[in-house]
């Protein structure tokens, strides 16, 4: 901590000299819940959409360049790694998506008792799973 | 700035083992956050085993029978015993909670307690508030009108004005909500953290209050009201049951209304 905080971390000891007070345990020690989990798989889920963007852009520009280089990525796309990255992006894309409406609906001041906030959340779970599979059900055996 | 590991000195290490007494039936281990100014060290975990035969149904009953019987060195706050003074809010078995309403019987494994979290430690499970009551003074938790109230009776509130404030006026400041908060973890120097907010709210929310536009003028701040991300562990936690997220984002409603 390089703040105003520092400051409450100076104790004394008994004799009167200061002392150094440690910083009491926090991400080590607090229970993971619905609540805090959510949130930072929507954090985890934006950086991911990011990164996506970045070589959803490198996949247009590579279209646009020439048709080699545009076999070259989607030959990349096409691996087994590049599936995996596709199926990350399509999850993390369906997850910001519903997450995403349930802030809009707390913004708008719906949903904030824990049994609502709790139903929410598992609904968001499942929804972008399901939407996540409906997905490559349809890309994968549909298409 | 996020820090996700402690500093090099307050990484907690082992303690002592407190063994039952013989012939305890129902023993249950209490592995207790230690950290003493006159040791010099880090801090550690020291376990009591307790028999729970002997020893009162809620945490706050082992604690003290630890500090009656076993080691009078143990220090935390403590005084009503029944929810209603905010001393004993500590972090029991990863949640924080106040010790004098969280029954043993709840915790399934070995009773892990530690100081309230991201907190500069006074002594064992004592935190240092000064800077969360700072906050709590800033927000100016106090009526504040320029009419001059009936001469000769008190400012009145219809029934339905005074339930506006059901849900915020019975919150015992113990802080449970505001170092569960990951945001205000990272940036409790700026952030004013739920407890606050929420204290904000009931003014702002309050019929006789006259303030409100300075109210949240003062709350206009991305870091003061808007670190909030609704993460939601503060209602998940709150040991009265109140739902401070909410009293948060009736504060943002506000401030979008207000430039409508």
């Amino acid at each position: 901590m390089q703040d105003v905080r520092e400051a409450f971390m100076q104790g004394r000891n008994s004799t009167g000299a200061m002392v150094q007070r440690p910083l009491s345990p926090h991400l080590q020690i607090y229970r993971p819940q619905i609540s805090s989990t959510l949130s930072i798989f929507h954090r985890i889920a934006g950086i991911a959409l990011s990164g996506g963007a970045v070589l959803l852009s490198l996949w247009l520009a590579a279209a646009a360049a020439s048709p080699s280089a545009f076999a070259v990525a989607q030959s990349l796309a096409d691996s087994i790694l590049g599936m995996i990255v596709l199926f990350g992006f399509t999850l993390a894309l369906f997850y910001h998506f519903c997450n995403g409406i349930r802030h809009l609906l707390w913004d708008a001041g719906y949903g904030y008792d824990l049994p609502t906030m709790h139903r929410t959340g598992y609904a968001v779970l499942i929804c972008s799973v399901g939407l996540t599979v409906i997905f490559w059900f349809i890309g994968l055996v549909v298409g | 700035m996020a820090e996700l590991t402690l500093p090099k000195n307050s990484r907690v290490g082992k303690g002592k083992t407190h063994k039952a007494p013989a012939g305890a039936k129902r023993v249950k281990a209490f592995q207790v956050y230690r950290w003493n100014p006159d040791d010099g060290g880090n801090p550690h975990t020291d376990t009591y085993e307790i028999d729970l035969d002997a020893c009162g149904p809620m945490v706050l009953d082992a604690l003290i029978k630890i500090k009656n019987e076993i080691d009078p060195t143990l220090t935390f706050r403590r005084s009503c015993r029944e929810g209603i003074c905010g001393s004993c809010s500590m972090n029991i078995d990863g949640t924080n909670t106040l010790a004098c309403l969280k029954p043993i019987e709840e915790v399934k494994a070995d009773v892990k307690i530690n100081p309230l979290p991201h907190m500069p430690v006074v002594k064992d499970l004592v935190p240092d508030l000064t800077l969360a009551y700072a906050q709590y003074r800033s927000i100016e938790p106090w009526l504040q009108a320029e009419t001059a109230p009936p001469p000769d009776v008190e400012r009145r509130q219809s029934v339905e004005e005074r339930a506006e404030l059901d849900g915020m006026w019975e919150c015992i400041l113990c802080f449970c909500c505001t170092t569960s908060c990951p945001s205000y973890w990272w940036n409790g120097d700026r952030y004013l953290g739920p407890a606050v907010l929420l204290a904000a709210y009931r003014w702002i929310a309050d019929s006789r209050d006259e303030a409100t536009g300075k109210r949240l003028d003062a709350l206009e701040d991305p870091f003061k009201l808007y670190r909030c991300h609704t993460i939601m562990n503060c209602t998940q936690t709150c040991p009265k049951g109140l739902n401070p997220a909410k009293a948060i984002g009736k504060i943002k409603e506000l401030m979008v209304e207000r430039q409508g």
